[in-house]
């Protein structure tokens, strides 16, 4: 091994399945609020649109360190002080891995909320005539003709929302979760050597990088082989 | 919701709020004076010189900023003696400028890549135009590309504003005592979890706001010259219905 990591690089890798874990599971909890904040932001009703606007508006100018604390540690003193108004006594504690993935989800489907809402409105309005004047309905429109070229068109912005929040994993380690970053510390702590961790940490996140940079090309060229280019 | 802790703990959190602001100020003018240069690195033709350029920008933009700082922060120490010997130790035994580095350097990364982006989209005819008329190299730049570069830029540049101004946030991490580390101290001596967090929160919205204000203010003025002449001639509303 180039870098002396005295055998803990097992840590590393361990830490490093958890951070994927955490990274996808978030990503999907993001791409289903994406999609619903989107609907509602194309649905034409007023209150709607509000309480998407307000969603996508207020997540993305707050940082998600604070958001993250908020969830984590405001979140059951809500529930315990409010249960606490109605007589109950009870303690909660959050499960690090859960409210890790729903503060990220949260987060980043503000972000996907807006890839998800370009895509729709990408889709030419002429085909959604044709749909239509062939007699579908506004379901079998979205079903058929809408959505299988949403995510063709969300794609390269949903793997920038991807390549951000698996950076953003990271953070999560401040709740005590043992992801990547809190593997390296705990290494750092028993070793001394804390540049070689985090430089080896380092270069597993790059790595994570590459990989989904050269995944999402894939992607990108697979679920645009149906489109004609000059 | 208990008032009164948000009114007494309002003058610490402006507090934090100031080093926040000074945190990322400094590192978006130190940022920029670096990533100007190594800009024009990065659009050079010869591998040597943009290669370099290009290692440390993707460096920095394909790790967390946090692994960054730990990095800089924590790795340091490794370095003690050596960093003792050359009389840097002083420095980097300081959070607030082991912060200070983490952020320039990770912000000066993305500039660098907003700026090539910008540089390379400056169009042709006018680089073609400027030489025919006999301008010089440095000339060339100087009047014709880094203006126009530099209006390409702004928008992107004005996200890089915004996203530094947030991931500052983290640097409580590591014992500063900006916005984010002020309002952790006071929810861990008050236990008024929601009542500091959602004030913080509400101060950061505030400041990221203005900043997209300040942008939106700034781009109108460079683009005027773009605007539409009468209000009647604005472009057609492309509005696709979906579901």
């Amino acid at each position: 091994m180039l870098i002396d990591l005295r055998g803990y690089g097992w840590m590393l890798v361990e830490g490093l399945w958890v951070t994927l874990l955490v990274g996808l599971s978030a990503l999907a909890v993001a791409i289903v609020l994406g999609l619903a904040a989107a609907a509602a932001k194309l649905s034409g009703r007023r209150w709607l649109q509000v309480l998407a606007g307000l969603y996508t508006t207020v997540i993305r100018g707050i940082p998600e360190l604070l958001l993250l604390l908020i969830v984590f540690y405001g979140t059951p003193t809500l529930i315990q002080s409010l249960a606490a108004r109605w007589g109950w006594d009870m303690v909660i504690d959050f499960d690090p891995f859960v409210a890790g993935v729903l503060t990220l989800g949260f987060i980043y489907g503000a972000f996907a909320t807006e890839v998800f809402r370009g895509a729709f409105q990408a889709v030419p309005v002429g085909q959604i005539e044709a749909a239509r004047a062939c007699g579908m309905s506004s379901r079998l429109t979205l079903r058929r003709i809408v959505l299988p070229q949403v995510w063709r068109f969300a794609l390269p912005g949903l793997g920038n929302v991807w390549l951000i929040l698996i950076k953003a994993t990271a953070l999560v380690s401040v709740i005590q979760l043992d992801e990547l970053m809190r593997k390296a510390y705990i290494a750092m702590g028993a070793t001394k050597l804390p540049f070689n961790f985090f430089l080896v940490a380092s270069f597993l996140y790059l790595g994570i990088t590459v990989v989904s940079m050269a995944l999402q090309y894939r992607l990108e060229v697979w679920s645009n082989r149906g489109v004609r280019r000059a | 919701m208990d008032f009164d802790i948000i009114v007494t703990s309002l003058p610490k959190l402006v507090d934090g709020l100031g080093v926040t602001v000074q945190l990322t100020g400094l590192a978006l003018i130190i940022g920029i004076c670096i990533a100007v240069p190594l800009a024009l690195l990065r659009v050079s033709k010869n591998p040597l010189l943009w290669m370099p350029v290009y290692l440390y920008a993707f460096y920095f933009r394909g790790t967390p900023l946090l692994v960054q700082l730990f990095l800089v922060y924590y790795g340091a120490g490794q370095f003690r003696e050596a960093l003792q010997d050359v009389g840097l130790w002083t420095l980097f035994r300081e959070a607030w400028f082991c912060a200070l580095l983490t952020l320039t350097l990770n912000t000066a990364a993305y500039t660098v890549e907003i700026l090539r982006g910008a540089i390379q989209a400056v169009p042709a005819g006018e680089i073609e135009a400027a030489r025919a008329c006999g301008m010089s190299r440095g000339l060339l730049y100087r009047r014709i590309i880094l203006p126009k570069a530099a209006r390409i830029a702004l928008p992107a540049y004005g996200n890089e504003v915004i996203f530094l101004f947030q991931a500052t946030s983290i640097v409580s991490i590591i014992t500063i005592m900006d916005l984010t580390g002020v309002a952790r101290v006071i929810v861990a001596r008050t236990f008024d979890v929601y009542e500091i967090y959602i004030t913080a929160g509400l101060m950061y919205l505030a400041v990221t706001y203005g900043i997209v204000g300040v942008f939106k203010l700034v781009e109108r003025r460079i683009y005027r010259h773009m605007r539409p002449r009468r209000e009647t001639s604005a472009a057609p509303q492309l509005a696709g219905q979906a579901g």
